[in-house]
């Protein structure tokens, strides 16, 4: 059974100043499900609404985001939620940080600044779990670092004594304190340097592989995705245009954007020319007629003008959104 | 080979900073003796790679006359930075020495519109007299960039991409017509779609316009594609400089390798190489401190000899390596 299904979600953000109204539609039909035990990775480039569909399956919907239809569910063995219709109170009792948790994209920001890293520790299972017993929760603590290969001096230290790969290693801490079944991460490595996104990864990895919970690990990074993610969804305008494995998605993609941003990643080793992608990213207040992406595409045929192409599923695990798909089957 | 004949000529360049109180401060060392020069007569793309905190941006500025070096000194067409001094003096370094920075946002005020700047450089540098007169020179150097003047007139920075915005930057730094573009991350914050096409054009720019780049990145795969030669720094120091080729094919200092090992790869099937363990660095500023190579601590190869002394530079294979592993002392 599939830990998170989302169904046809679309959301907006709707704002009024002096009586003129306006309307970003961020996220536009999305329907994809996580399975329990999966790293999922979403790239895209930004504003393509990433970070708006994070929000609200991890029900931080809040104005001027408005969500107009769809369906966020998810199954926690014992318990199902809906997202869309979750109160407060339970949602705090039972489902943030203890089912669903997140890792940000600057720690810097996450964590307080004028307080130790174990005090914003103290913090969170206080609001949780309550702390009846000091020393056991400092054990505890200690624990938790100890295991993730941090030193327990951490814990004693201020954020801005830390390096960047450190705190984000401290965010991820965080985030796995309860044992959550699914961890989001929005960008969690990409103010970092190669060296320390590896060490930040490999920690992320290895966290999964060892309490089998599902990562929903979002970046515009395509080859960090090559590196972590079982399956990948590539969004282009607030709409998901194609799904599949990572070796599918790297090596038989179908939609001319995942194509195109394939081809373009450089490689030590090659120095053939690589083309930039002609055009702008798209104006989601105004977005293209039909196919979103048809202005910059290549490969643009006189129905992606008028008619957005339906997603249209290759095998069981592969879909993607594009008419070409449709001529190549004839 | 003759005085004049070096566009750019870096001699044992060092600054030093201060940080902490008067008697309880320490010393950092963001730039250690860096010795490299750019040929007046081979447009180039050289870049400097390396990770946070090793002294890239600190050497850039030095570079752009922003910072006067604590020891050494920078040549630009044989004349050393540090007499610069005067406003005039000044212009005419900067009208040859352009910088290119890494937030486009950042880079022009959200309360202008951006053709101002173009007109503003042309008028400031001597290429335009009035506001008219500026504009055919900021189509000019639009068009280099692959952007038209209508699609930035009337424009703030927000109303564009990321991509349009950072090739202005570009253009605004061609208007003087330099010698020599400095860009810091400059693909940093571009989103990947549109990275290549700004790559690209610093390719185009060297070949067609003769003006040589020196690329800041910490991203060996861009730099790879554009570059021609390649400094590999860590604290301050250049631990591996040559042909990038050379340098990124056949990696020989230790910390080169773990670089490259580094930068994922878009290959799903190679993943396992890549999730090797890894140590990390903890504290950065106790580094610089320290004595002999910086890398020691977490290279797999130290040997007792690399913390009592700064590894010699030594020429192999092609590249200039600081390491004792390609000494002849060591060995």
């Amino acid at each position: 059974m599939p830990l998170l299904s989302v169904e046809n979600l679309r959301a907006c953000y709707k704002t009024e100043v002096y009586g003129i109204s306006r309307q970003v539609r961020a996220v536009d039909d999305i329907s994809f499900q996580l399975e329990p035990n999966e790293i999922y990775g979403v790239a895209g480039e930004s504003s393509c609404g990433k970070t708006t569909l994070i929000k609200i399956i991890s029900g931080n919907t809040k104005p001027p985001l408005c969500v107009e239809g769809g369906e966020v569910r998810y199954e926690f063995g014992e318990h199902s939620v809906d997202m869309l219709k979750i109160g407060e109170k339970e949602m705090r009792e039972l489902v943030r940080w203890k089912e669903i948790s997140y890792v940000m994209q600057g720690s810097m920001s996450v964590l307080n600044p004028v307080r130790k890293i174990i005090r914003t520790f103290e913090d969170i299972i206080q609001t949780h779990e309550g702390i009846p017993n000091r020393r056991v929760f400092s054990d505890r603590i200690t624990a938790h670092v100890n295991k993730l290969g941090l030193p327990a001096d951490v814990l004693w230290a201020y954020p801005h004594q830390l390096s960047g790969g450190m705190r984000q290693r401290v965010a991820i801490a965080l985030a796995t304190v309860f044992n959550p079944k699914l961890i989001i991460a929005d960008e969690p490595t990409t103010a970092l340097d190669v060296v320390v996104q590896r060490g930040v990864l490999q920690l992320l990895k290895e966290i999964q592989a060892e309490s089998r919970n599902t990562v929903l690990f979002v970046t515009h990074d395509l080859t960090v995705h090559a590196n972590v993610a079982d399956r990948v969804a590539i969004m282009y305008a607030g709409r998901i245009v194609e799904e599949a494995p990572t070796e599918t998605i790297f090596h038989s993609s179908r939609h001319p954007y995942t194509r195109h941003l394939i081809q373009s990643l450089p490689v030590i080793g090659d120095k053939t020319c690589k083309p930039g992608l002609g055009g702008t990213p798209p104006n989601l207040a105004n977005p293209p007629s039909g196919c979103r992406f048809h202005p910059r595409c290549p490969e643009v045929l006189e129905i992606c003008r008028t008619v957005a192409p339906p997603m249209t599923a290759l095998n069981e695990k592969h879909r993607a959104a594009c008419h070409l798909i449709k001529e190549s089957g004839k | 080979m003759s005085e004049t004949a070096k566009l750019l000529d870096v001699r044992q360049v060092s600054r030093f900073f201060h940080i902490g109180g008067l008697l309880n401060g320490t010393r950092i060392i963001a730039a250690n003796g860096i010795s490299f020069f750019l040929d007046a007569d081979k447009p180039e793309i050289f870049t400097l790679a390396g990770e946070s905190g090793s002294g890239k941006t600190t050497l850039s500025r030095l570079l752009l006359h922003d910072l006067d070096p604590s020891l050494g000194s920078v040549h630009f067409e044989g004349q050393d930075l540090a007499s610069i001094k005067g406003r005039r003096a000044g212009m005419e370094f900067m009208k040859k020495v352009q910088p290119v920075f890494q937030n486009p946002f950042d880079t022009f005020s959200p309360l202008r519109r951006v053709e101002d700047y173009l007109y503003d450089t042309a008028i400031n540098f001597g290429r335009a007299r009035s506001r008219k007169d500026a504009v055919p020179v900021a189509e000019e150097a639009l068009h280099l960039v692959g952007l038209s003047i209508e699609e930035v007139t009337k424009r703030y920075p927000h109303e564009l991409s990321g991509g349009q915005i950072q090739r202005v930057s570009v253009a605004r730094a061609l208007i003087p017509k330099p010698k020599l573009i400095i860009a810091d991350e400059p693909v940093s914050m571009v989103d990947a779609s549109l990275r290549m096409a700004i790559v690209n054009l610093f390719k185009k720019l060297r070949d067609e316009q003769g003006v040589s780049v020196i690329y800041i990145t910490h991203d060996l795969a861009t730099a790879y594609y554009i570059s021609n030669r390649i400094a590999v720094m860590l604290r301050g120091y250049v631990v591996e400089a040559g042909p990038v080729e050379a340098v990124l094919d056949r990696p020989l200092h230790p910390y080169t390798k773990l670089l490259k090992e580094s930068v994922p790869k878009p290959a799903p099937e190679d993943r396992l190489s890549w999730a090797k363990r890894i140590g990390l660095s903890t504290t950065e500023v106790k580094d610089y401190g320290k004595v002999g190579c910086k890398f020691a601590a977490r290279c797999p190869q130290a040997m007792d000899v690399c913390l009592t002394a700064d590894p010699p530079d030594v020429a192999a294979d092609g590249r200039q390596v600081k390491c004792y592993l390609y000494s002849t002392k060591a060995n």
